[in-house]
């Protein structure tokens, strides 16, 4: 991954509830310094002067608290311990209530090269949604080649050897009306250890489909804002395989998996020929995938029902057989 | 044209698992394979038809195979069922 720095941090594109309303005050020949570690610092015991295993390397969050502290330092004329805390690698300060720190705070970190940034959110909040917002960025990650589509509402990644037709059947998904998250490079991240989140890999790119004879087509464009999406959960992995007659295909639905990023995910392997219609069988995997996750297995549920069956039918012969002995 | 009678000799008869065995083992040939039980008469490269047969333990099926590989299909075949498609 690329160095994260705090500017990128206030460049970073988030919505609503993942808002941080950040905007920078001071400082701004610091905003290179990277920010290394998802986790945030309160910097009370620092501020009272005992620096001892103070976390510099993170992000320092100033509340209500922590500046009224910083008041009443400055009333005092006790400045140095400010300049002990900024002369600290710190990535940056983060003042939350819409808090101005005082005039004083901001010579000593103009001097340092300490970013000081402002949030209108209160400390709580702030942390809560930085911290969110921090170990989906240093989640672990990996890019993988393919297409990743979302279809009744299950995010399929599309994985196969390329000229087998992949962007073509993406394609006629997107046409029935499913949506196309990325096509190409598709950045995966591991959020929270147990689930996976798949986006483009460039926003700038992730929209755009290559279509052989056709060149880059933009999906936006061509099909609305309707058929496109940001980010979406990897739910299916498809793998697109030409046919191969000597090779041997489920038949009856077994449970493969594959591991990424240590999730195990449910995979499935389709034969591609001539006049089989891929998107028709993909969208049929989506919906019995939405089943599985309802508690319902078509491939189980059929096996038991078989093998019920032949257990009645079995007995029924026995009794039959065995008919004289009840006189 | 080859025909043989073959015996069900696993308990659980000729479920899912089995039957999918049976159709990999049929579609390795391009002889044509037909199973029969009593009065019915089933493709054997289809899974549901063999599934629907509803071949239990003991019960009697005749297979009948026709093509230019008729001996090797039927010998696969027949050692399939011998084997009790690899259960029990």
């Amino acid at each position: 991954m690329d160095k994260f720095t705090v500017l990128d941090l206030l460049q970073l594109d988030l919505k609503e509830h993942d808002a941080l309303n950040l905007k920078c005050m001071a400082g701004r020949t610091g905003l290179v310094r990277e920010i290394t570690l998802p986790e945030i610092d309160r910097p009370g015991l620092a501020l009272s002067g005992f620096f001892e295993n103070f976390a510099f390397q993170r992000i320092q969050v100033f509340g209500r608290g922590e500046n009224a502290y910083l008041k009443k330092l400055e009333n005092e004329g006790q400045t140095d311990t400010i300049g002990r805390i900024l002369s600290h690698e710190i990535p940056c300060c983060i003042f939350t209530f819409n808090i101005n720190p005082t005039q004083a705070f901001f010579r000593i970190a103009e001097k340092a090269k300490c970013p000081i940034l402002q949030t209108d959110l209160p400390s709580s909040e702030f942390s809560a949604r930085v911290m969110r917002v921090l170990s989906n960025i240093f989640a672990p990650n990996q890019t993988i080649h393919g297409v990743f589509v979302e279809v009744f509402g299950v995010g399929i990644l599309i994985k196969g050897d390329s000229g087998v037709g992949k962007s073509e059947i993406a394609l006629e998904l997107i046409e029935r009306g499913h949506r196309l998250v990325a096509d190409d490079a598709i950045n995966i991240r591991c959020v929270s250890g147990n689930y996976l989140l798949g986006k483009g890999a460039s926003v700038v790119i992730s929209h755009h489909m290559e279509i052989r004879g056709l060149g880059i087509i933009n999906i936006t464009h061509l099909f609305g804002v309707g058929a496109i999406r940001d980010e979406k959960k990897l739910e299916l992995v498809v793998q697109l395989e030409e046919w191969d007659s000597k090779k041997v295909y489920d038949r009856i639905g077994s449970e493969e998996s594959i591991d990424i990023l240590g999730i195990k995910v449910p995979f499935v392997i389709i034969p591609v020929k001539p006049g089989r219609n891929i998107p028709i069988i993909i969208e049929t995997a989506a919906m019995n995938e939405r089943l599985k996750r309802m508690g319902y297995d078509s491939a189980k549920e059929f096996s038991s029902n078989v093998m019920n069956w032949l257990e009645t039918k079995s007995a029924r012969a026995y009794f039959l057989e065995e008919k004289h002995t009840f006189k | 044209m080859v025909e043989c009678l073959v015996t069900i000799k696993n308990r659980a008869g000729i479920h899912a698992r089995p039957a999918a065995l049976l159709v990999q083992t049929a579609t390795q040939f391009s002889s044509k394979i037909i199973i029969e039980k009593d009065t019915e008469r089933i493709n054997g490269k289809s899974i549901m038809g063999v599934i629907s047969l509803g071949a239990t333990y003991n019960s009697q099926l005749k297979l009948i195979v026709e093509g230019a590989d008729e001996q090797q299909a039927i010998a696969a075949l027949v050692r399939l069922f011998e084997n009790k498609f690899q259960e029990e």
